[in-house]
């Protein structure tokens, strides 16, 4: 089936015209056959119009058949699959296939902003920072907004992506980029040497500019090589070939990332597939032989659909059958642009005429145009007559002045070509200028890496298999493999004669990058306002900056750059490269990683139970915690928290703790140790005690908190808060390792080995002896406030129980192996039916503890000292610790700090919020009167009112005084009233009673 | 980037959390000394020993020898209390 596609040739070429797929381009049906891109197709059917410019909204064609593409960018699949600015020239066709043009309005053959182009003057480089600059207040409501909606590329979905993307590693000795002559023979001498070896490949099919431009290799023919050789390398037992993968970075210690399409070529990926896969590959050497890039010239009206780069022309109508014209004309400087009047003529294509730069056409080559019947035209295309509907009409100036016209509906250019040095310059590399080939070669490259074949600058077909075969060999010795590489494939090598040309003067708009937008013209003004750098030429004209990097467009800049600044272009030089070559969508970086997958998730011991329990859970840090356990009929989490509350104050509750760190400290020097990690002393702490401890920062501020009980006389049990859990075991390791190597003690976090439940409550010890073995006396006297020590339970099991207490009142704390922990949950409510046990979440938890003025994460802020704590009292002056010298510095000793106090509104009905600012009474808010801020607040139901704590300007002294805690934020200002901390049971009878 | 750790061997970057300048030692007294100890840090631009932990792996303290221009790391090193034996032990 031929449908509709007038311009494919009737045979030759790598597609399947067995199959056939249809597809849609801006609503319209098409079809084309399986191995076709986008690209390939659109031309098979005629379609040159593929694009509005990103700024004049001119109509745009396609440019080249690769990843370089600056024009044809389309908006690829619909709805949440949506992906703008999707290259036609690497899409692989499909059935079904959907892609709709961009940046017109509101439609391609009609745009109404190409009014753009009658203002063009005002369009000029840096146009944003000249015109839109008052009222200042005017660039965010008004001139971005609007400049966003005319210039612009695709549209996002703005939707969730539907496909996953995967992350893997892979390890090898040599990673090669590029299959095509360079990259195949370094594949070959690398494989048969033994080596493990990666070949990426970014296009579908193996084989680079072989599958366009044909050759003879081994007396082969290329097709037939690349068989014979991919057939090879497949029987290799450490060869993987990854086609549809482009190797886009390089990173530090021979890490490379390389992008594999892995389902685009679909219209969605098979079920349980990734659509694509961020290869991170670690290898021992890198071959890059990613070619070159043909260039463009800069001549007016080069951006006319139908002007074409020569190879690309090649490309369409020896790989995809498509012919790109009818009539063709040909501008060159070099040799190899002769390679597609070849092509044409061989297609039965016109040849119109070859417009060649240099002085002089090789014999052959004029007896191609006497054979043709097509003139050659010693000169420069000067100008395009064309518009939206293409290239008609070609103005040539020539040597000599005079001028012709050619009539064409194609134009084919080639300005040379320029070395893929993008993944030899990343490690800032800068390349080098090479004359003969007027082109920027790689100098150097990060370790482990060599270029070799055309990304090196070595054109011809055989030098790219002898330095492709060299590089392999190489690179595999290097990796240690050194087996028979084999002989080396052989090719003659073309002959290449270039004679430089940048920019041809003529009127019109003469377009160097054609995704910015960016013109000849530009790049000069540019130069006259004095952004004489590259580094500022790029920046201020946008040159080289949009999606395609300034594949085509950089060096011909640079060479504009250079001559209307009367330097050389090696004087002017490059910007620096950056990965990633391609565009890598974020979700392939993000892997997995994503939604409920973003962190990891860690649940207590008790979660399940908790969850049957109906608890409402909230995120800290990677847990879930048990926030509180709504009952029925409780309209809102204030009434569920101060049931939980209350149920502790009188009866007993529970509430898993197990998120808090756990470390074991083991060694004769643990006490020695704790001593100069925290500020009070631990080796003076009896065995079967706990204490609280405090650590500082070496600078003077607190760290961290917690108890630790001594268990035996070297062993401790340590614990810090749920957030540092992982940072304080980095900190201790550190302080053992590097800071007191002397020290015989060994730390190991035992976080996750323990479940650990707080029991409190007045009637904690009769739910306890319902849990513990009998023998255990858990009376005052046989477990005193602050003991600590092994337990067994009934039915045998050892756990460890702690007589601590964060609530205020009697409680302990039990901690049985985690495995038991849903155990214990399940196992507390039933021994506590009787006693009306409550599990509390860690709203209730965070009420009592302010209740009793515990400081916590809030007033443990990274600002704030242990006398800011209330705690000054605690630092030892008897020993040295962590942070001790640095905590007595004059700022942080000052009379005049914010201290943590009490604060309670004046009116008792009234909410009091965390955040709210404290202002003496009288004074005017702002900056010089703000005095500190509210921490943490809750509603106590022991108050039954709005209480907090604050950091408070000399707070403690000012218990009584009332403020205004002033909440610009919410609004708010009201009084408040300074007072003690500790709010309940001041005097801590209960908690030892 | 990749370290290799001396008790687990060559390792992704991931794996290991910086710390800085291994140079300056922790003074036992003075405030002036302390105070450059703690804030006082030589920017090296080449060659410079860093402290790096095996947080992902064994959770060992590590000198690194690292060039910050190039990130060529030419050795690493426990730190004097790394492992399980007791320096002098």
């Amino acid at each position: 089936m031929r449908g509709n596609q007038a311009n494919r040739l009737n045979d030759g070429g790598l597609i399947d015209r067995s199959a056939p797929l249809n597809f849609r381009f801006d609503g319209k049906a098409f079809s084309g056959f399986e191995g076709d891109t986008l690209a390939s197709a659109l031309v098979a059917n005629g379609v040159k119009l593929v694009g509005r410019s990103f700024k004049y909204h001119r109509p745009r064609g396609i440019l080249t058949a690769g990843s370089e593409e600056p024009n044809a960018l389309v908006e690829l699949r619909s709805g949440a699959r949506r992906e703008p600015n999707t290259k036609a020239t690497t899409a692989e066709l499909y059935e079904g296939l959907e892609a709709a043009s961009q940046n017109r309005w509101p439609s391609l053959n009609f745009d109404v902003m190409s009014v753009n182009q009658l203002f063009a003057p005002i369009f000029v480089a840096g146009f944003y920072y000249k015109t839109f600059m008052w009222p200042a207040k005017f660039w965010e409501a008004i001139y971005e907004p609007a400049i966003r909606r005319a210039a612009g590329l695709g549209r996002a979905a703005g939707l969730s992506d539907p496909d996953h993307y995967d992350k893997v590693w892979a390890h090898c000795d040599v990673v090669i980029a590029g299959s095509g002559p360079a990259g195949l023979a370094a594949a070959l001498a690398a494989g048969r040497s033994g080596a493990r070896v990666i070949l990426c490949e970014e296009d579908f099919v193996l084989g680079g500019r072989l599958l366009a431009d044909g050759g003879t290799i081994d007396g082969l023919s290329a097709a037939e090589w690349v068989a014979r050789t991919v057939a090879e390398l497949e029987a290799l037992p450490d060869v993987r070939i990854m086609t549809r993968t482009t190797l886009f970075g390089v990173y530090d210690g021979g890490t490379y990332g390389a992008i594999e399409r892995v389902n685009d070529h679909l219209p969605a990926p098979p079920e349980h597939q990734v659509r694509q896969r961020l290869w991170r590959i670690v290898a021992k050497r890198c071959v890059v032989a990613a070619g070159a890039i043909e260039r463009p010239i800069v001549f007016a009206g080069n951006d006319t659909p139908g002007v074409m780069m020569a190879s690309a022309m090649r490309s369409y109508i020896n790989r995809y059958a498509a012919t790109p014209a009818r009539r063709i004309a040909l501008f060159t400087n070099n040799e190899d642009g002769w390679r597609t009047a070849e092509t044409a003529i061989a297609a039965g294509l016109q040849v119109a005429a070859v417009i060649d730069a240099r002085p002089d056409v090789s014999p052959a080559h004029r007896s191609l145009a006497s054979k043709g019947g097509f003139p050659v035209l010693h000169g420069s295309v000067s100008g395009v007559d064309g518009g939206k509907s293409g290239v008609r009409k070609i103005s040539v100036s020539l040597t000599g002045g005079a001028r012709a016209e050619v009539e064409a509906d194609g134009l084919a250019v080639s300005g040379g070509w320029n070395p893929a040095v993008g993944l030899t310059s990343y490690h800032r590399g800068r390349p080098k200028w090479r004359d003969d080939i007027a082109a920027f070669v790689p100098d150097g490259a990060p370790p482990g890496m060599v270029a070799a074949g055309a990304a090196n600058g070595a054109f011809g077909l055989g030098a790219c298999l002898r330095e492709g075969f060299e590089a392999g060999a190489t690179a595999a010795r290097d990796a240690g493999r050194s087996g028979n590489t084999g002989s080396m494939p052989v090719a003659d090598d073309a002959a290449f004669s270039l004679t430089p040309l940048w920019h041809v003067a003529g009127k019109g708009k003469a377009f160097v990058d054609q995704q910015h937008d960016v013109t000849a013209s530009d790049v000069e003004l540019a130069q006259r306002e004095g952004f004489q750098s590259v580094e500022h030429l790029k920046r201020y004209t946008t040159l080289g900056m949009a999606t395609d990097q300034g594949k085509t467009s950089n060096v011909a800049g640079l060479a504009i750059m250079a001559a209307v600044s009367g330097k050389s272009i090696p004087e002017t030089g490059t910007t620096i490269y950056r990965p990633p070559y391609v565009p890598v969508a974020i979700g392939a970086f993000a892997g997995h990683h994503r939604d409920e997958n973003f962190h990891a998730t860690r649940l207590t011991p008790s979660h399940h139970w908790a969850a049957e329990q109906g608890a409402i859970f909230v995120d800290t840090g990677l847990w879930k915690r048990a926030q509180w356990y709504p009952r029925a009929g409780e309209k809102d989490w204030l009434e569920s928290v101060t049931r939980e509350v209350k149920a502790v104050r009188s009866g007993v509750g529970f509430c898993d703790v197990s998120t808090l760190g756990k470390i074991d400290v083991h060694g004769p020097d643990a006490g020695a140790f704790l001593d100069r990690v925290y500020i009070n002393a631990f080796s003076s702490l009896a065995v079967g005690k706990a204490r609280y401890g405090l650590m500082l920062r070496e600078d003077g501020i607190v760290y961290d908190d917690g108890t630790t009980s001594r268990l035996a006389e070297d062993h401790y049990f340590l614990t810090t808060t749920t957030a540092k859990a992982g940072l304080v075991m980095q900190h201790l390791e550190f302080c053992r390792q590097v800071l007191f190597p002397e020290l015989d003690v060994q730390l190991t976090s035992v976080s996750d080995q323990w479940a650990q439940f707080s029991i409190a409550g007045p009637k904690t010890r009769d739910l306890l002896k319902e849990i513990v073995d009998p023998a255990e006396d858990l009376s005052n006297e046989g477990f005193p406030f602050m003991g600590a020590r092994e337990v067994k339970l009934r039915g045998g099991l050892k756990a460890r129980l702690f007589r601590i207490s964060f609530s205020g009142e009697m409680a302990f704390e039990i901690s049985v192996p985690a495995r038991y922990g849903e155990a214990m949950a399940r196992n507390l409510m039933i021994a506590g039916k009787p006693f009306g046990v409550t599990p509390y979440g860690t709203e209730a938890l965070g009420v009592m503890r302010i209740e009793k003025g515990h400081v916590a994460g809030p007033e443990l802020n990274g600002t704030t000292t242990a006398a800011d704590l209330g705690l000054g009292k605690m630092m030892s002056t008897k020993k040295d610790f962590i942070g001790r010298v640095m905590a007595g510095r004059e700022a942080l000793t000052a009379l005049n700090r914010q201290v943590v106090v009490g604060i309670k509104p004046t009116d008792k009905a009234r909410r009091l919020r965390s955040g709210a600012h404290i202002i003496p009474k009288g004074e005017t808010p702002g900056p010089d009167n703000d005095q500190g801020y509210v921490t943490s607040v809750c509603f106590s139901p022991v108050l039954d009112q709005w209480i907090g704590l604050g950091l408070v300007e000399r707070g403690r002294e000012r218990i009584g005084e009332i403020v205004r805690a002033h909440d610009p934020l919410r609004g708010e200002d009201y009084d408040v009233e300074l007072c003690n901390s500790v709010f309940y049971d001041p005097d801590g009878g209960r908690q030892r009673g | 980037m990749r370290i290799v750790c001396p008790f687990c061997g060559e390792r992704e970057l991931g794996e290991f959390t910086y710390l800085g300048d291994a140079k300056p030692q922790r003074p036992a007294a003075g405030a002036d000394a302390v105070y450059d100890y703690v804030y006082l840090r030589d920017n090296v631009a080449g060659v410079m020993s860093e402290h790096w932990y095996h947080g992902g792996g064994c959770r060992a303290w590590l000198k690194v020898t690292r060039n910050t221009l190039t990130h060529e790391i030419s050795a690493v090193e426990p730190a004097a209390g790394a492992g399980a034996a007791k320096v002098g032990a």
